[in-house]
């Protein structure tokens, strides 16, 4: 047998492990098999997995997990855009949001348009839930709004109707250390229709008990309780249900979707 | 070359030859297969979940946590040369990162089902009360780098067993606070995130358990060197095993 010495196994193994360790992007050339579109595909396909097991273990319209006023965090941190400026937007604060419109249309019976006064005045839920950022913290916060589903029977979801696309008036870009090509761009999402017509899906128009401020996405977010911040749109201002979404901006539903974000964010 | 020194250390090595030593047959191929597959499938995971712990390097314990709340540990961002990919893309290292759970979930049920209904665990892995008692001398023997011989190199010593054993557990716990990292799976079992501790306590234990990997694995293959590296790789790839003989 081979006589190894103490040292030479010690060190053998310990820069061993190193070596596997540190040296993994490399013998998996991992950074050119994540810039390989067709290596990308392959990776791409636990999306579908995760989704459909969740969505088979979510069947029965499961809620998310509610909390007590005493577990709110006493620091929510705001994400993303934190005021989207602009003459515009910053008439409306000036405003109170008074002259603010939700336009709902697309592939509805009765497309509709509300201020935040008709929004007020119709049914409401209140629910305290855990924000789960795809960085990887976590915040507790009280939401009011309207359940999205109201709305959307109001409007009468015509036939070929999938998806809920969710326009927003920031725009965001420049966040390099989000990884990846992180350009310019309208903030906007997409759901499908089962998260849509969740109890739990809302037009939120306050947080804590107090009307949303500018930092958290006022005058009105959506609350997609059982997926991840970034699907959580902030500064909604037109609600458009559409068939597909391969044609809006990058096609890949939303903001952070066009920057390699999934949109099943389940996970 | 052929100088007459040359030719005389061949016949010197000759009468040195040692005896053939026994050959058994030391793993079995789902056992084998399984190993490589997952071993690939950690490094991947650690590389690319260095990646995405990277997006918020602190750890908190609870059930909620981000940058104004108390830390349970706040570390620097890992280098590139530790994560997948080398550069910061916390998009892309969750693709990686969900991709390979799959794998090692699909290829750890696998391995699971087989090493059960064969009796791998049961006969192989669980120490008996004859290796329990032993642990004292097996700790004296590992710490004096000693390895069994003959009869006893045929079988699993009792730190062996505790390692594998612990391994399997870890990379349990590791699949099981993953889960509850998912607001959607939260939905389904919340019951899973309050055992837990709370969502934030969850993906701290999911970096814990991941540490606790990584040093079995460093202690692994010190033990593979010191074991005879070419013999045991060699062993986990075609399955044959040379036994350490009394005086090798």
């Amino acid at each position: 047998m081979t006589i190894v010495t103490r040292r030479q196994a010690l060190f053998t193994g310990l820069t061993g492990t190193g070596l596997l360790l540190s040296g993994c992007s490399r013998i998996f050339q991992a950074d050119s098999l994540t810039e390989s579109a067709s290596f990308q595909r392959v990776l791409a396909a636990a999306q579908s997995w995760t989704r459909a097991t969740q969505r088979f273990l979510l069947a029965g319209g499961q809620m998310a997990q509610e909390y007590k006023p005493s577990d709110i965090s006493r620091y929510f941190k705001p994400n993303g855009t934190y005021n989207p400026g602009g003459t515009d937007y910053n008439r409306h604060v000036a405003e109170g949001f008074v002259n603010w419109r939700l336009r709902l249309d697309g592939l509805v019976s009765h497309p509709l348009s509300l201020s935040i006064a008709d929004l007020r005045r119709l049914p409401s839920r209140s629910q305290i839930t855990r924000h789960d950022c795809v960085e990887g913290w976590s915040a507790i916060g009280g939401w009011s709004g309207v359940p999205l589903a109201l709305l959307l029977r109001a409007a009468g979801v015509r036939a070929g109707a999938r998806y809920v696309m969710l326009y927003c008036a920031d725009s965001l870009g420049g966040a390099p250390e989000k990884g990846g090509d992180q350009s310019l761009g309208k903030y906007y999402e997409s759901i499908d229709l089962v998260d849509a017509m969740h109890p739990q899906t809302l037009i939120a128009y306050d947080m804590n008990g107090k009307p949303l401020d500018v930092a958290h996405g006022a005058p009105l977010r959506l609350r997609v309780e059982r997926q991840l911040g970034y699907k959580q749109a902030k500064y909604v201002r037109h609600i458009r249900l559409v068939n597909d979404f391969r044609d809006i901006a990058g096609g890949q539903g939303g903001y952070w979707e066009d920057r390699g974000y999934d949109w099943y964010a389940g996970i | 070359m052929s100088t007459p020194a040359a030719k005389a250390v061949p016949e010197t090595v000759k009468r040195r030859a040692r005896p053939r030593r026994e050959i058994i047959r030391r793993h079995s191929w789902p056992v084998r297969l399984t190993h490589w597959i997952n071993a690939l499938t950690i490094f991947i995971m650690v590389g690319s979940g260095l990646n995405i712990f990277n997006a918020h390097p602190r750890l908190y314990w609870g059930r909620a946590g981000a940058d104004l709340d108390k830390p349970f540990l706040a570390l620097h961002p890992w280098p590139g040369w530790l994560t997948i990919p080398s550069y910061r893309d916390l998009a892309d290292a969750r693709h990686w990162h969900f991709f390979f759970a799959w794998i090692l979930v699909v290829n750890g049920v696998l391995y699971l089902a087989w090493s059960l209904a064969s009796r791998h665990i049961q006969r192989n892995l669980w120490p008996t009360a004859t290796d329990l008692r032993a642990i004292p001398s097996s700790v004296y023997d590992h710490i004096r780098l000693r390895h069994p011989t003959g009869e006893a190199a045929k079988r699993y010593n009792v730190l062996q067993r505790l390692a594998y054993l612990g391994l399997l557990l870890l990379v349990i716990g590791m699949v099981v606070t993953g889960l509850a990292m998912s607001p959607g799976f939260d939905a389904f079992a919340p019951w899973l995130v309050h055992v837990l501790g709370g969502r934030q306590s969850a993906r701290t234990l999911h970096f814990l358990f991941a540490a606790a990997i990584v040093l079995f694995i460093a202690v692994h293959l010190i033990e593979v060197v010191l074991a005879g590296a070419v013999n045991e790789v060699r062993s986990m790839i075609t399955g044959r095993y040379a036994v350490p003989g009394e005086h090798d």
